[in-house]
């Protein structure tokens, strides 16, 4: 696994196990935004969401429109 | 100071309420009701003669020497096994009580050796002061039999038993019973023929059930069991009180001297968290302090094919300052980062995040935490508000249930287990404590000597959520919740909608029985037990942490202990067994890439304010690199130098093979260690460590106590840890001026709250604090959530079962899960250079016999065990202990390199490895892998040293 492939991986990992929080997206991204480093947040935001559960997807996206936005 | 031993009183303390008042010697005193006369009259000052009798364990009664007279009964009864009445009036010291004693002492001596001044226990042996203390002057028994000229046992590696110098007292019989729980000795024969022995009579000690916790050489009052230490060197002349280095017990010791030679290790009874007991590690494995492979002089190299050279320090901080800051203005600063070490002080440990924080300007700081209890941190702060257990060890004398899940305390965390053992063989009539426990393995505390488990759930490895969702559905369907406490203490509306999970069928314990492979009648008695037993508190440790559902799990067990009420008093409670001495401390002191000390997160405005303020930078508001993603990023070529202080990852993280290529894609490593361990064969600079024995500071145990760690000798490498990163960052510019590791627990303090009311000065008075210590809890909290959660109202987290990715096959059927021993430590590092090897010299793969046939393997033999990331041989031990299907192995040596086995799978949140699943195929052999040839070609050239001498 190279480091892309490790970030999607763990981004559906933390999906997956998230998966019965009331609110999963938003569970996940701030998941994401609490522990992984702005490099990791960069490279996840560039490659986009191929690869990434529905959820996971959606969790990246509101992250980068958050960022985006701000 | 000259040497005392500490004071002993005879008898137990008594934990009674009730106060008696009698009067001793014309003296009155008053003491708890239950208190024998003996421990009476020490308590004010009196020393009644004594042989059998030792605080450390119940009055036997034997020696007859303590015989006192109490007004108004007949005769001259024993003062051990007499307890205090009202108004009683005692006299200690008579003509008759006198001429009974001399007798007695008259007998015992008629069959001593008196070679008193060549005696290894000469000025420390209580045979030899009660001779003195009751005038005994001559023996006029000429005496045909007796049991001397005995040949000694030298079979233990740390302490030898001559039973020509045995008195018969028994104490160190009822030391192995009462305070280790091992049952190891017993007396043989009768009269002259009385001999202690370690098991049946042809057993020596090392060939017997003992396991050299020292217990029985504490007890012994003559040189009968003796330390080889003071053979060889003496007795000491000082003591300083401090800290084992070992576990996340944290025993309290006295380090015993000669000057500042170390004597002897002897566990103080003040500790708190030991209560004078110790294990092979601490007591006797502290001689790899003075190992000659530590590395006394800093050394550094270009390229880690280059030999080390030995520089001066200022050579090699002005030579590292250079490094790190070329790296950084080449690279950019989040090129850099540290590790912090869970085998260092609080002040260390806070000091190399704070170097990271402040001096590299990034928050790229992890620690070995996160290969172990990260997810602890993770989970009881989630569900609790706290990162840390909830319970001190004393805690466990009122528990009535017990289920340990994921741990093995009789191997890893032995003075804790000893203590959890008393407790569940019961004692005074007081029925012991039942026991459940969830593990693959049966592990030594599922049947020891009265103790079996009443339940063993020997689950599949990595469905620990799938069996603690099952114990959830029994106690919610069966209606054994404690609804009164959720309501009042929890969100009722999170347990709602958990207890409609968890009700679902699909986790009912028939249901998971497939997959967990837990026979789901027995889990549904474990789990009413637990729920309807009384006091219920549970114990775990990494066997629950390292898996892909490590946060999970440990959520599921905190549901579990709020669905019954089991927290928020003495007994109960969510207890993480922490592996390394101050892995608690080092996850406190903002060790974690994403918090500052006190587990405030680094977005945290007014915290990172706090710490700006203080230390006069700017800190980056963003969460820095995990261990892992420090590896990953060192790979894809943008992360750089490593400062890495008391950690070996090359050794105990997973996957061998990807650590070893980011260590090699990185410009500047430095390790601060002992020893030339594995990491530094990837090494640019090499910092000599100094051992706890060589400095001052403070460890925190798994019970969140502070305490002290004093220096009793001079560090051999010339500096404190503490001093060695001041020095660093001094070179790179940042303006430290710490004199003393109290000015850095002063900073600790003003900097976070839970740690408020914590000094050296407060240490000192107290002996330890539980934190937090703050204005509400002056002197500590022993136990949390008692009146509410940290958090507010506890909070149910729905934990589904989320099966891991690392899948047996037909190419790796077998589930690899791996674990520790009692003699050894971790990666071995200080337990390998120590006598401790005697006990287990290698890693051995643990296999069923069904497996075993198979594959045609029998005990002893080589096999290659091979997983998907890496192949490892060692040999094989076939044993039922696993269920077939299931291998285990150790990770202490080196030459073994398990890790290179395990995979990079890891806990969802936290990316804590799961070392405990690992899909793995095993082999017949005949020799070591490539991988085992080619890295130990590696070590020896990385190992060279200019100076012509071989480190290692």
């Amino acid at each position: 696994m190279n480091s892309e492939e490790r970030l999607i991986y763990m981004a559906n990992q933390i999906a997956t196990n998230l998966a019965t929080d009331a609110a999963p997206v938003a569970a996940v991204a701030d998941h994401i935004q609490t522990f992984w480093d702005p490099r990791m947040k960069r490279m996840i935001f560039a490659h986009g969401t191929d690869g990434l559960s529905p959820v996971a997807a959606a969790a990246i996206r509101l992250l980068a429109d958050a960022q985006n936005g701000g | 100071m000259t040497y005392q031993p500490q004071k002993d009183f005879g008898t137990p303390e008594s934990r009674s309420d009730e106060a008696v008042s009698l009067t001793i010697d014309g003296r009155e005193v008053t003491v708890p009701a239950g208190t024998s006369v003996m421990r009476a009259a020490a308590e004010q000052g009196t020393s009644i003669p004594k042989l059998c009798a030792t605080d450390s364990v119940k009055s036997y009664g034997s020696c007859r020497l303590c015989l006192v007279e109490i007004d108004g009964r007949r005769g001259t009864p024993a003062s051990c096994t007499t307890p205090v009445e009202p108004g009683m009036v005692v006299r200690t010291q008579t003509p008759q009580l006198a001429k009974l004693r001399k007798g007695v002492m008259e007998l015992y001596i008629s069959d001593h050796p008196l070679d008193c001044l060549t005696c290894a226990a000469n000025g420390d042996c209580e045979l030899q002061d009660q001779a003195g203390a009751v005038g005994l002057r001559d023996v006029r028994y000429d005496v045909q039999a007796t049991h001397l000229g005995q040949e000694k046992d030298h079979s233990n590696p740390y302490f030898d038993f001559d039973p020509s110098k045995c008195i018969a007292c028994s104490r160190c019989i009822r030391a192995c019973d009462e305070v280790q729980g091992t049952l190891a000795l017993t007396m043989e024969g009768r009269g002259w023929d009385s001999k202690i022995s370690a098991g049946f009579a042809s057993d020596n000690f090392m060939g017997s059930e003992c396991v050299s916790c020292g217990a029985c050489v504490q007890a012994c009052p003559t040189a009968t069991l003796v330390e080889k230490k003071v053979v060889e060197v003496g007795t000491p002349e000082r003591s300083v009180v401090t800290t084992c280095a070992y576990c996340g017990v944290g025993c309290t010791f006295r380090a015993e001297m000669r000057g500042e030679q170390l004597v002897r290790m002897v566990p103080y009874k003040d500790g708190k968290a030991n209560r004078g007991h110790s294990c092979v590690k601490g007591r006797f494995a502290w001689g790899y302090a003075q190992h000659q492979e530590r590395i006394l002089k800093p050394m550094i190299r270009k390229s880690i094919s280059d030999p080390w050279r030995e520089v001066e320090w200022d050579e090699a901080f002005a030579y590292t300052a250079s490094e790190l800051k070329r790296i950084s203005a080449k690279y950019g600063r989040n090129a850099l980062g540290g590790i912090t070490s869970s085998r260092c002080t609080n002040e260390e440990t806070f000091l190399v995040q704070k170097l990271v924080r402040a001096g590299f300007g990034n928050n790229n700081v992890d620690t070995c935490a996160r290969v172990c209890h990260s997810p602890t941190g993770y989970g009881l702060k989630t569900t609790f508000g706290t990162s840390a257990g909830t319970q001190d060890f004393d805690s466990v004398e009122d528990s009535d249930v017990i289920l340990i899940i994921g741990a093995n305390p009789t191997d890893g965390h032995p003075v804790f287990a000893s203590r959890m053992k008393r407790r569940l063989r019961g004692q005074d009539g007081r029925p012991g404590a039942k026991l459940i426990v969830i593990d693959p393995r049966r592990t030594d505390i599922v049947r020891s000597p009265h103790i079996e488990a009443q339940h063993h759930l020997p689950l599949r490895p990595g469905t620990n959520v799938a069996v603690l969702t099952a114990m959830a559905h029994v106690i919610v369907t069966e209606g054994l919740a404690d609804e009164a406490f959720i309501r009042e203490r929890c969100d009722w509306d999170e347990y709602s909608h958990w207890a409609e999970f968890v009700s679902q069928a699909r986790n009912s314990p028939e249901n998971l029985q497939p997959v967990t492979l837990v026979d789901a009648e027995e889990l549904r008695a474990a789990a009413r037990l637990y729920a309807t037993g009384g006091n219920g508190a549970i114990y775990y440790g990494l066997g629950v942490t390292e898996h892909s559902q490590g946060s999970s799990t440990v959520m599921a067990i905190a549901n579990l202990a709020m669905a019954t009420g089991n927290i928020g008093r003495s007994g109960v409670g969510v207890n993480p067994l922490r592996g390394q001495n101050n892995v608690q401390g080092a996850c406190d002191m903002g060790s974690f890439p994403h918090e500052l000390a006190g587990y405030r997160h680094i977005s945290d405005k007014g915290a990172r304010a706090l710490f700006e303020k203080d230390w006069g930078v700017t800190l980056d508001p963003e969460p820095g690199l995990r261990i892992p993603n420090m590896l990953d990023a060192a790979v894809d070529g943008v992360f750089k130098a490593l400062y890495c202080q008391g950690e070996d990852i090359l050794q105990s993280d997973p996957n061998t093979a990807h650590v070893s290529a980011g260590l090699a894609a990185m410009e500047c490593v430095i390790v601060h260690d002992l020893f030339l361990n594995e990491t530094a064969n990837y090494a640019h600079i090499f910092l000599p460590g100094s051992t706890f024995l060589e400095k001052n500071g403070t460890f925190t145990n798994a019970e969140r106590r502070i305490q002290p760690v004093r220096k009793v000798m001079t560090p051999m490498n010339g500096l404190e840890d503490w001093e060695v990163t001041q020095r660093l960052a001094q070179a790179m510019g940042l303006n430290w001026n710490y004199s003393h590791p109290s000015e850095i627990m002063d900073e600790i303090a003003r900097l976070t709250p839970t740690f408020a009311g914590v000094s050296f000065a407060r240490l000192d008075e107290m002996g330890s604090l539980q934190w937090p210590v703050t204005a509400d809890a002056p002197d500590g909290s022993p136990i949390m959530h008692i009146d509410g959660f940290v958090r507010g109202k506890g909070k149910f987290v729905v934990t589904d079962y989320v099966p891991t990715d690392e899948k047996t096959g037909p190419r790796f059927p077998l589930l690899l899960t791996t674990g520790r021993i009692l003699s050894q430590y971790n990666v071995g590092a200080q337990t390998r250079r120590t006598e401790n090897v005697a006990w287990h010299p290698e890693d051995l793969l643990e296999i069923h016999p069904v497996d075993a046939e198979d594959r045609g393997v029998k005990s002893g033999d080589w096999v290659k065990l091979a997983s998907r990331a890496g192949e490892t041989t060692l040999r094989a031990n076939v044993t039922d202990r696993v269920a077939p299907g299931v291998v285990y192995t150790t990770f202490h040596h080196a030459v073994t390199q398990a890790n290179v086995v395990t995979t990079d799978y890891s806990d969802w949140a936290t990316n804590c490895p799961e070392y405990k699943v690992t899909a793995v195929q095993i082999s017949a052999s005949n020799g070591p892998t490539e991988w085992q040839e080619e890295y130990e070609a590696l070590s020896a050239r990385a190992r060279r040293v200019e100076t012509g001498i071989a480190a290692e």
